[in-house]
């Protein structure tokens, strides 16, 4: 019988115990969470408040009661936000097409093709991998500088169409596929850039999806190289853009018209993030640095 | 045999093409510039090599500023990036219901523009004469007196730009450390379980050791990223950091290159390759370090 009241009491008490800690728990998991999503909010905030109601909040309020669009139609005829859009569109679809056919066939080489001299040059690869970008940006951009391809698309372009850990991961997931296949492919009279085309891209599609994502997010976010290499607002991407008009775009003050800007600079990878979640955070988790 | 070796050569061809041209022949020709004494970039001319640019740099008041800031920025925000990750990921890993939804919440960072959400940031420490922005709102709430973040005095710069880069970096060790600790395998922690081992000990001697090869490649890619830090600032501060005080030595690296200071390739290269090795010996101390501590 006293054993029984006991085993009452010590359930009791590890569930009270487990009640705690799950509190414990949520509390700063919500912490962090408001942390995170709090500028966003007061971003989104900002930019619906008009000119004169922020500026004559002295204590800013947590709420608008008569939100605004002026501030968003503001950012788009003002300053050239458009231009720095299709720029910044332009820029990143050209660089991820070009990288992908640079990649794909360097990884198939690797992964597929026998040549002399494949094992060293792999090796080679590898090596490239440690070389900050910080060493070589330099000398790139004397380079672009002496070719005249400052202000040029093509000068933005050129240095990020290869990355050697993308070839890399693709070569891995190339060599998975079963020999047989090709073999099967050759007896019928495939050539390989029909096989590569109708069989490995297709088996690798995954793989090629995460890459583009995170190449996007690179090209989208990009902003050192942007700089050294564009001083005409004509060729500016959206981080350029962004610096640029906060040092001479609405005039300091107009910090609404500011935030808008941030808010359609920020909202196209959000809403891709939103809709490939798994796929996004799947691909940073195998390949994806900040930095 | 030949008609084979040409094919991979030519689908390899691209590739080689660009990375010789973008990053062999730069490497080499950074080393070059660093040793080549009064360059000049319009004429394109030198005259004398050695290691004066190497003197110059790190007698540049500018360079050691730099350092001093990129030093701080590496001490304080690995640890307690790394840590805070740690923390709330044990944290996400014990709940279920919502656990989707904060995971989705903590990664956003990493998908915006670091320049973009940075002026948000500044709007939100900025003391101006309109207001005196929400954080010092809140620090006068509290009792303190407030102070201006942004382009006040050298501690409180520091902060935001420690606190800014915690906030950008965090994501991506999260997602880490979640996927680390879901596969460390349930058997391991029913035994321990069986044993009647506390949680503490359970965190200590299993979770931890599990997971620490992960750990430690947080740590020495949060050293890399850290030393290499520069966008933050800029989103903060300005483009011109070296007037705000706050500019790293990536920072250091660019002005020299371009914009108001530049025109000078060779210091610039010298800086570049200085940071190269603090870079090396820091990752090659982390690894010794590891070897030690880290369980395969």
């Amino acid at each position: 019988m006293e054993n029984q009241i006991d085993y009452q009491k010590i359930e009791q008490r590890a569930k009270t115990r487990l009640k705690i800690r799950n509190a414990a728990v949520y509390t700063l998991l919500s912490v962090w969470a408001v942390l995170v999503l709090f500028p966003f909010y007061w971003m989104v905030l900002t930019s619906l408040k008009s000119y004169g109601s922020y500026n004559a909040e002295y204590i800013p309020k947590f709420f608008t009661l008569s939100p605004t669009l002026q501030n968003y139609k503001d950012a788009f005829t003002t300053v050239s936000l458009g231009r720095y859009l299709a720029n910044t569109l332009l820029f990143t679809l050209v660089t991820t097409a070009v990288m992908l056919v640079v990649i794909t066939l360097a990884a198939f080489a690797f992964a597929r093709l026998e040549f002399r001299g494949k094992n060293l040059v792999f090796t080679l690869f590898l090596a490239l991998m440690m070389i900050p970008n910080e060493l070589v940006i330099i000398t790139n951009f004397v380079t672009i500088t002496d070719l005249g391809l400052r202000n040029t698309f093509t000068g933005l372009i050129l240095p990020s169409v290869t990355s050697v850990f993308y070839i890399y991961l693709l070569k891995e997931n190339f060599a998975l596929i079963p020999d047989e296949l090709y073999y099967a492919a050759k007896v019928d009279g495939t050539s390989d850039l029909r096989y590569l085309r109708r069989v490995m891209i297709p088996i690798c599609r995954p793989t090629l999806i995460t890459i583009i994502i995170l190449k996007i997010i690179e090209c989208w976010n990009s902003y050192v190289w942007p700089r050294l290499i564009t001083d005409d607002p004509d060729y500016f991407l959206v981080s350029n853009g962004i610096q640029e008009i906060r040092e001479n775009g609405f005039g300091r003050e107009n910090v609404p018209a500011m935030m808008a800007a941030v808010v359609v600079i920020s909202l196209p990878l959000i809403v891709l993030f939103l809709i490939f979640r798994r796929k996004v955070m799947e691909g940073v988790a195998r390949g994806g640095t900040k930095g | 045999m030949e008609k084979r070796n040409l094919k991979g050569w030519l689908y390899l061809l691209p590739a080689i093409l660009f990375l010789g041209c973008f990053m062999i022949y730069p490497l080499i020709d950074v080393l070059v510039y660093s040793f080549e004494e009064g360059y000049n970039s319009a004429s394109q001319t030198f005259f004398g090599t050695g290691m004066y640019n190497y003197s110059y740099v790190l007698h540049d008041p500018y360079f050691l500023q730099a350092v001093k800031n990129t030093f701080i920025l590496v001490i304080v925000t690995v640890p307690l990036s790394t840590g805070l990750a740690l923390l709330i990921s044990v944290g996400l890993s014990s709940i279920k219901p919502l656990r989707e939804l904060y995971q989705t919440i903590y990664f956003l960072p990493y998908v915006t523009n670091t320049l973009a959400v940075g002026l948000v940031f500044m709007i939100l420490f900025k003391k101006t004469p309109y207001s005196d922005g929400l954080v010092n709102l809140l620090i006068r709430a509290f009792g303190g007196s407030s102070v201006d973040f942004i382009t006040g005095p050298y501690w409180a710069k520091m902060f935001v730009l420690c606190f800014y880069t915690v906030w950008v970096v965090l994501p991506f060790k999260i997602l880490i450390l979640t996927s680390a600790l879901a596969s460390v395998k349930q058997d391991y922690y029913n035994a321990a379980k069986v044993d009647g081992t506390s949680r503490g000990r359970i965190f200590r001697r299993i979770t931890l050791p599990m997971i620490s090869p992960m750990v430690f490649y947080l740590v020495i890619t949060g050293f890399i990223g850290a030393f290499k830090a520069y966008s933050d600032a800029v989103a903060l501060f300005g483009t011109n950091l070296n007037a705000a005080e706050m500019n790293t030595i990536v920072g250091y690296i660019y002005d020299m290159l371009y914009g108001n200071s530049g025109g000078y390739p060779s210091y610039a290269s010298a800086a570049a390759i200085l940071l190269f090795a603090i870079v090396l010996t820091i990752t090659c101390i982390n690894l010794l370090v590891s070897k030690k501590h880290v369980h395969y």
